[in-house]
């Protein structure tokens, strides 16, 4: 079932020194359970394409469809994650997993449940009761991954999320949090600038062209004969070079 | 970053487990900040010795200086100035100016951030008064509010409550914009935003505008009293320029040091405590 639908998504917002067509004319949709990848030239409207799907932002013309409904502001069925994690440091990390369901008015007996049992599945149990700058950087981005999940959305929204983190801390971010994407079933649309990130998370690859972006390519990635396929291990895997080639060329033609 | 190994390490209840490395990095710490105390305390015990001393041997005319002794003295015959009654009405006028300007100055700003257009509007009409010496409108304020302690605590709130509008607008419009964003996402209200984002990453900012607002408070009552001339140090300074003698404005400056040193302290250890309470920086 197509959990999310982009029907010929545009968006133009007014600037103080003229239009800006941020981009026109997107259509596609995405499976319950896929991972799908945004990359772009920058200033494609990469994150102004989320902001819409999020529901942050009208879009200008076309609309999108959550759960097969068309969505008027911000949905519950979908989370957002941002460029840094975004913690709330005068919480603890328990009150800032719960900080959505708080906003919402929803934190009962079974919606705590479930924030313990993400926090303690992903190895954050013995620091429900810590603030934020006690942590580090990797496990401030899955607290604030725990707490967009906890939310109980039916599809993430992740804008740059990893771009904050040194690149060590971003590999192994990214293996967690496939991890927990995949073990929760989740369905997941990621913005990013990183060809490699984007292949190695992906189902699938939206390619955007220069602004006003336009949906060039839809590349559905695959890697045969891997066995446990996770973003690291699917990085020495052959097809993933031939991917990136054409990624890269695909992204040079606007430039 | 904050690594929590590190922090488990020199958790205390674990004396053996400090390093002799620590230990003495430790004791210098210590010991350095014993001696910015005594310095401290030094600098200024040698400033009231040096002072004194000119004035016995007459290098300076303690008929004008005055002198640390007949300062003593002042302030030990209070009753005969009636001092506790003006320091009473000084501490009566600030504390009041102090509270309504931060009290009014967060709700003013509070309203201004939930409207920007009420903020745009504003804007100049705060910036003019803010630069504009709020002593001038003295005798307008005397005349609104009568030659009192009305007008006193107006003057004290009229010089505190721009500076700190301005100053906690400013904060609340810094606020980090992933915050606001990521509160939006979980579709946060105008006023959850203000309550569960806004006001706690702005803690900082409220203890700050508060600390400035002693020294203005201050200086509004001072200025209150100087005009309406009728009880309070301020008054009390005016008073013993006028008949001079000095020991009695000397003796007033140094009470209201000690006033401004404690409130200053007072809010410091709120800030201390409101940092325990949130967990905040």
């Amino acid at each position: 079932m197509a959990v999310l639908q982009a029907q010929g998504l545009g968006v133009t917002y007014q600037a103080e020194n003229g239009e800006v067509r941020a981009f026109r004319d997107i259509s596609f949709s995405v499976e319950a359970g896929q991972f799908i990848s945004i990359v772009g030239p920058s200033g494609c409207g990469k994150s102004t394409l989320l902001s819409a799907l999020a529901g942050l932002l009208a879009p200008t013309t076309g609309q999108v469809l959550v759960m097969g409904k068309p969505a008027a502001g911000i949905s519950p069925h979908i989370g957002y994650m941002l460029q840094r994690d975004a913690l709330l440091e005068w919480r603890t990390i328990w009150q800032n997993v719960l900080f959505g369901l708080e906003v919402r008015g929803q934190v009962n007996d079974e919606t705590r449940t479930r924030a313990r049992r993400l926090l303690d599945s992903y190895g954050l149990g013995g620091f429900a009761d810590k603030y934020p700058r006690q942590l580090s950087g990797g496990m401030r981005q899955r607290a604030s991954l725990i707490r967009t999940l906890a939310a109980g959305p039916d599809i993430l929204l992740l804008d740059e999320a990893f771009s904050a983190l040194d690149y060590q801390t971003r590999l192994q971010v990214t293996e967690d949090v496939y991890a927990i994407l995949k073990r929760e079933g989740a369905t997941a649309l990621m913005v990013t600038h990183d060809i490699p990130e984007a292949i190695s998370m992906a189902d699938r690859v939206l390619i955007l062209s220069a602004r006003p972006g336009r949906l060039r390519e839809d590349l559905p990635i695959a890697f045969p004969g891997l066995g446990r396929r996770t973003p690291l291990s699917c990085r020495s895997h052959p097809a993933f070079q031939t991917y990136f080639d054409h990624i890269w060329k695909e992204l040079k033609r606007d430039a | 970053m904050h690594d929590p190994q590190a922090s488990r390490a020199t958790r205390p209840g674990g004396p053996a487990a400090l390093s002799p490395a620590r230990q003495a990095y430790l004791r210098a710490r210590r010991r350095r900040k014993a001696l910015v105390l005594c310095c401290q305390l030094g600098f200024l015990l040698a400033f009231f010795a040096a002072w004194e001393l000119s004035a016995r041997a007459g290098l300076l005319d303690s008929f004008i200086f005055s002198q640390p002794s007949r300062i003593a003295a002042t302030l030990g015959s209070l009753a005969q100035n009636r001092l506790p009654m003006h320091l009473a009405v000084t501490l009566y006028e600030t504390l009041t100016g102090f509270v309504l300007g931060a009290g009014l100055g967060l709700g003013v700003s509070v309203a201004l951030w939930w409207s920007p257009f009420v903020a745009r509007v504003a804007e100049p009409y705060l910036v003019v008064l803010n630069s504009l010496p709020k002593i001038a409108l003295g005798p307008v304020i005397i005349i609104i509010a009568g030659a009192g302690t009305g007008a006193i605590i107006f003057m004290a709130l009229a010089i505190s409550l721009i500076v700190t509008v301005l100053e906690m607008l400013a904060g609340f419009r810094h606020t980090d914009p992933q915050l606001i964003t990521m509160a939006r996402t979980f579709g946060a209200t105008r006023r959850q935003l203000l309550c569960k984002v806004v006001l706690p990453a702005n803690m900082g900012t409220l203890f700050n505008s508060l600390k400035i607002n002693i020294g203005l408070s201050l200086v509004g009552v001072i200025a209150g009293e100087f005009l309406v001339s009728k009880a309070g140090l301020g008054y009390l300074i005016v008073y013993g320029g006028q008949v001079f003698q000095l020991d009695l404005v000397m003796a007033s400056v140094l009470i209201l040091a000690v006033v401004a040193a404690l409130m200053y302290q007072a809010v410091s250890l709120l800030q201390r405590a409101a940092a325990r309470r949130f967990g905040g920086r």
